[in-house]
C-alpha cells in the first residue's frame, strides 16, 4: 500500500438548500499533479455554477464521479494522493465523510435546520455487517437496491445507500426511500407555496442571513426530479437532444413557481436620461483613470433606485406568510445572462444602500465578472430583497420580467435612445428637443403593491434620473 | 336486479343469447333432457327445442369438430365440455383447425366451449383440472375465466357474440358457493378488461376464478397490509395494462392461479411485469400455483395441492417484510 495520505473530495456544500451538484468538468486527470487550492473541477447546482480547488497537493488518484454525473452533497467525487504517481489503488482512508475541500466561505455556514433532514441521513452508517468496500458475501444483501429504490434514487438524486432500510436485513425499502423524499430528503418538486416554515429565520436579522432568491428557505431543496431519467424523449428528424443542466432545471422550477405565486403587474414610466447621460461622460475618464472602473447607466439606476425605495418601502419588502416584512436595507439583485444562453444569475450586492455611484459600479462589474467566470461563492447569490434586470443593452424598450421570489418587485431598465421629446423651453415655451430617453419597467406583486403605489415609486426614481446632480450620486 | 348464484348467471346469460340471437345453438353431453352434469342448461331443450339443444354422443372430439363445422357455415355452437379435462379429445379439431381456420383461410370460426373447470371437491385428477394455460398458449383461441356471476353473464354472451373461439372456464367450486346481483337484462362484458377485486397500495395480486376469493380471504387476515386484488376475469387476452398500473403502485406482486406452476399462465404474467415494470419492483414477482403434480383425490393431499389463504397469507407476509 501506498505511503503517503489520501485527501477526498466531495461535492461541496454549496449553499444552505443544496442538497447535490452536477459535476460539469474535471479540470485535471486521473494521475496529473495538482496543488492545493488550484482548480480541480466545475460543478453545477441549481444555484451557481463554480469551480471547486484541490484540497490537498498531490496527484489526482481516482475519479469517482463522471462528468454530467448529480449527486448528493458530501458524496466522495474524487481522491487526491500525496503518493507518487502510479502507485496503485491506495486504501482509502477512513476519513470522516468531509475532507474539507471548500473554500473557506463555503464552511462559514452553520447547518441550517432546514437541512437536518438530509444532512443526518446522509452520513448514517450501514449497517456494520461487512467492512467497507466489500460487496460480496453477506454484505451484498445490505447494499441491494431493488430497481424501484433504485429509479426513485436517481430521479431525486439520492444515494440509497446511504439510508437506514427497514426492508429484509436493512434493505431500503419503496416506502423507505418514499418517505425519505416526502420529508425533503432527496429533491422533490416544491410545494408551490410551502405553508409558513417555523424555521424561517426571524424578521430583520441583524447580519441577514436573509432568505436566498431562488427557494424559501423552508424547502430544503426545490428542484423537480431529472426527467431525463426515466423518461426517455422521442427525437423527431433534425432534433438534437441534451440534457437539462442543474442551474436550468433551477430556473425552469423558479420561474414557474414566481408566476404560480406573485400576482404579476408591470408598469412603465419614460425617462429623459439627459441629466444622467452629461455626468457620466464626465466621470467616465476620472473614473477609468483613478479606479479603472466604468460607471454604467445601471450604476446611476441602481443608486436612484436604492435611494426611491426608501420612500417606497413595500417595493424592496416581502410577503412571509401571514406577514409583511420591510428593511432598512437593500440587498440589490443583477440579473446576470450567462453566454450562449447556458443560463441567467442573479447576484447580490449586500447593503447597497451604503455604496456610493463608485462603490456601486464597482460592485456590479465584480459580480458579473464573477457570475461569467463561475466564481461566485453561494453567498453572493443570496439574500437579495430587490431586483434589476437590464435587458435594454440589447436595444428592447420594453418588458415583463418575472419577479425574484421571494421578492416584491424587479426593475426593468432599457435602451437609451435619442428621441424627438417635446419640452418646455426657458421662456415657457414648447418645443421638440432631442433627448436621450429611457423606459423603465417596475413588475411587482399586486397582493403587496398597489397599482398607485407601484407607480409613485417609478416616479420619484424617473424624477431622481432626470434631477440629481453629480453630487447627489 | 335479482341475486342470482354463479351457475345461475351461466343460465341466465345463455338463455338471453340463443333469445336474442337464433344462430346460437348448444351441443354437449347430456345437455338436453338431463339439462346438463351440472344442470346449466335445465329447462333449456323445452323452451327452444331439441334442435338447439343437442344430447351429443360422448364424444368430445365430434362436439368440437361438429360445432368448428357448424360455425364455419355460420352459426353460433356453444359447445359443453362436461368437464374441462375432457377437452384434451378436443385437441385436434380445436387447436389445428379451429384457432386456425381464420388465420389460414379467412373464416371466422366463432364458437364458444365451456369448460366447467377446477377443484377442491375431491374430483381426482380428471374431473379438477384448470388446463387453461395450454389454451391461452395457442395463437387464436381466447380464454375466458369469470369470478362473479355478473361477470360470468356478462362474458357467457361476449364469448358467443366474439367470431373467434373461445374458451369459457366456468369454475365449478364457484357455481352454487357464490351469489350475487346481476342485471336481467342482457349484457356483455368486454373481453381483456381485468376488474379491480379490490383497490390497495401494498402489493398487488393477480389471479382470476375461485381464487379470486381465496386471496381476498387471506388479504383480510392481514391488518396492516393493504393489498390490491385483480381479477383478469380472461386470461387471453389479459389485461396488461391494468396489472402493470397496479405494480406500479405497490411494486410487490404475487401471482396466484389454481393451475399447476410450470409454463402455468402466471409465468407469462410475472415475465411481463419483469420485462415491462422492471423499475417498479421493489421485490421479486412471487407465483402461488398449485405443484407440478396431477390433481389428488384426497381431500388431505387435494388440500396440499391448491393454493389456501394460509399460503397466501404466507406470500403476503413474505413480500410485506422483504
Amino acid at each position: 500500500m501506498a505511503a503517503g495520505t489520501v485527501v477526498e473530495v466531495v461535492m461541496p456544500q454549496m449553499g444552505v438548500s443544496v442538497s447535490e451538484g452536477t459535476v460539469t468538468r474535471w479540470l485535471r486527470n486521473v494521475g496529473d499533479t495538482i496543488e492545493a487550492d488550484q482548480p480541480l473541477l466545475e460543478i453545477s447546482t441549481d444555484k451557481v455554477d463554480t469551480e471547486v480547488p484541490s484540497p490537498g497537493s498531490g496527484v489526482l488518484q481516482e475519479i469517482l464521479v463522471q462528468e454530467g454525473e448529480t449527486v448528493p452533497v458530501g458524496t466522495l467525487v474524487g481522491r487526491i494522493g500525496t503518493a507518487p504517481a502510479g502507485t496503485p489503488e491506495p486504501e482509502p482512508k477512513q476519513e470522516p465523510a468531509r475532507a474539507e475541500p471548500e473554500p473557506e466561505a463555503l464552511r462559514t455556514e452553520p447547518e441550517p435546520e432546514d437541512d437536518d433532514e438530509y444532512e443526518e441521513a446522509a452520513p448514517t452508517p450501514r449497517q456494520p455487517v461487512a467492512p467497507a468496500g466489500a460487496g460480496n458475501g453477506a454484505g451484498e444483501r445490505h447494499t441491494f437496491v431493488s430497481p424501484v429504490v433504485a429509479r426513485i434514487a436517481t430521479e431525486h438524486g439520492i444515494d440509497a445507500s446511504t439510508l437506514t432500510g427497514t426492508g429484509r436485513d436493512g434493505r431500503v425499502t419503496k416506502k423507505d426511500i418514499l418517505g425519505f423524499v416526502e420529508s425533503g430528503g432527496g429533491a422533490p418538486e416544491a410545494p408551490p407555496e410551502p405553508k409558513p416554515a417555523v424555521s424561517l429565520p426571524p424578521p430583520l436579522p441583524a447580519e441577514p442571513a436573509a432568505p436566498e432568491p431562488s427557494t424559501p428557505p423552508s424547502t430544503p431543496a426545490t428542484r423537480t426530479p431529472a426527467p431525463t431519467a426515466t423518461q426517455p424523449v422521442e427525437l423527431e428528424r433534425g432534433e438534437t437532444l441534451e440534457p437539462i443542466t442543474a442551474m436550468r432545471r433551477g430556473i425552469a422550477d423558479h420561474m414557474r413557481r414566481s408566476l404560480d405565486t406573485a400576482a404579476h403587474v408591470t408598469s412603465a414610466i419614460e425617462v429623459d436620461m439627459s441629466k444622467v447621460v452629461a455626468i457620466r461622460e464626465r466621470l467616465k475618464a476620472e473614473f477609468a483613470a483613478s479606479y479603472d472602473v466604468n460607471p454604467t447607466y445601471l450604476s446611476f439606476i441602481a443608486r436612484a433606485a436604492v435611494e426611491t425605495l426608501r420612500e417606497w418601502p413595500l417595493v424592496g419588502a416581502e410577503l412571509r406568510g401571514e406577514s409583511i416584512v420591510t428593511r432598512n436595507y437593500v440587498n440589490l439583485g443583477f440579473a446576470v445572462a450567462l453566454d450562449g444562453g447556458r443560463g441567467l444569475i442573479v447576484p447580490v450586492l449586500k447593503h447597497a444602500e451604503g455604496l456610493n455611484l463608485l462603490g456601486m459600479a464597482r460592485g456590479v462589474a465584480d459580480l458579473a465578472e464573477r457570475a461569467r467566470t463561475k466564481k461566485l461563492l453561494p453567498d453572493d447569490v443570496q439574500g437579495g430583497t430587490f431586483t434589476i434586470t437590464n435587458p435594454g443593452s440589447y436595444g428592447t424598450f420594453m418588458g415583463t420580467p418575472i419577479i425574484n421570489q421571494p421578492q416584491t418587485a424587479i426593475l426593468g431598465t432599457y435602451a437609451v435612445v435619442k428621441r424627438p421629446w417635446v419640452i418646455t423651453d426657458d421662456a415657457g415655451k414648447d418645443a421638440i428637443a432631442i433627448r436621450p430617453m429611457m423606459n423603465l419597467t417596475l413588475t411587482y406583486d399586486h397582493r403587496l403593491v398597489d397599482g398607485a403605489y407601484g407607480a409613485q415609486f417609478l416616479r420619484d426614481l424617473a424624477a431622481r434620473l432626470q434631477s440629481w446632480g453629480e453630487a447627489d450620486y | 336486479m335479482a341475486e342470482k348464484t354463479y351457475l345461475q348467471a351461466i343460465s341466465d346469460g345463455l338463455r338471453l343469447q340463443m333469445r336474442h340471437d337464433k344462430r346460437v345453438f348448444l351441443i354437449g353431453e347430456d345437455i338436453g333432457v338431463y339439462g346438463g352434469a351440472f344442470k346449466v342448461t335445465q329447462g333449456f331443450q323445452e323452451e327452444f327445442g331439441p334442435w338447439r339443444v343437442l344430447d351429443a354422443p360422448l364424444s368430445e372430439t365430434a362436439i368440437v369438430g361438429g360445432a368448428t363445422g357448424a360455425a364455419m357455415m355460420g352459426l353460433r355452437p356453444v359447445a359443453e365440455m362436461q368437464f374441462a379435462d375432457f377437452i384434451s379429445c378436443a385437441w385436434d379439431h380445436l387447436v389445428t383447425i379451429a384457432a386456425k381456420q381464420h388465420w389460414r383461410a379467412g373464416t371466422p370460426v366463432p364458437i364458444t366451449v365451456r369448460l366447467p373447470s377446477g377443484g377442491g371437491f375431491s374430483g381426482g385428477p380428471f374431473h379438477s383440472q384448470n388446463p387453461e394455460s395450454s389454451f391461452a398458449h395457442i395463437p387464436g383461441l381466447k380464454c375466458v375465466c369469470p369470478a362473479t356471476p355478473e361477470d360470468a353473464k356478462g362474458l357467457i354472451i361476449s364469448a358467443i357474440e366474439d367470431p373467434n373461439p373461445v374458451l369459457f372456464f366456468e369454475h365449478k367450486h364457484l357455481y352454487r358457493r357464490i351469489k350475487g346481483e346481476v342485471p336481467e337484462e342482457r349484457y356483455s362484458t368486454p373481453i381483456g378488461v381485468a376488474r379491480i377485486h379490490q383497490p390497495g397500495d401494498d402489493v398487488t395480486i393477480v389471479t382470476w376464478g375461485a381464487m379470486v376469493y381465496t386471496a381476498a380471504e387471506a388479504a383480510a387476515k392481514i391488518d396492516d397490509l393493504s393489498v390490491e386484488i385483480i381479477d383478469l376475469r380472461t386470461i387471453m387476452p389479459w389485461d396488461k395494462d391494468a396489472v402493470l398500473a397496479s405494480v406500479r403502485k405497490t411494486s410487490k406482486v404475487i401471482v396466484l392461479h389454481e393451475d399447476t406452476r410450470t409454463g402455468g399462465f402466471g409465468a407469462e404474467i410475472a415475465a411481463t411485469i419483469a420485462e415491462e415494470a422492471f423499475e417498479h419492483l421493489d421485490a421479486p414477482p412471487k407465483r402461488i400455483t398449485a405443484p407440478d403434480t396431477p390433481v389428488p383425490f384426497a381431500p388431505a393431499l387435494e388440500e396440499a395441492f391448491l393454493p389456501q389463504v394460509a399460503d397466501i397469507v404466507a406470500g403476503l407476509r413474505e413480500l410485506a417484510s422483504y
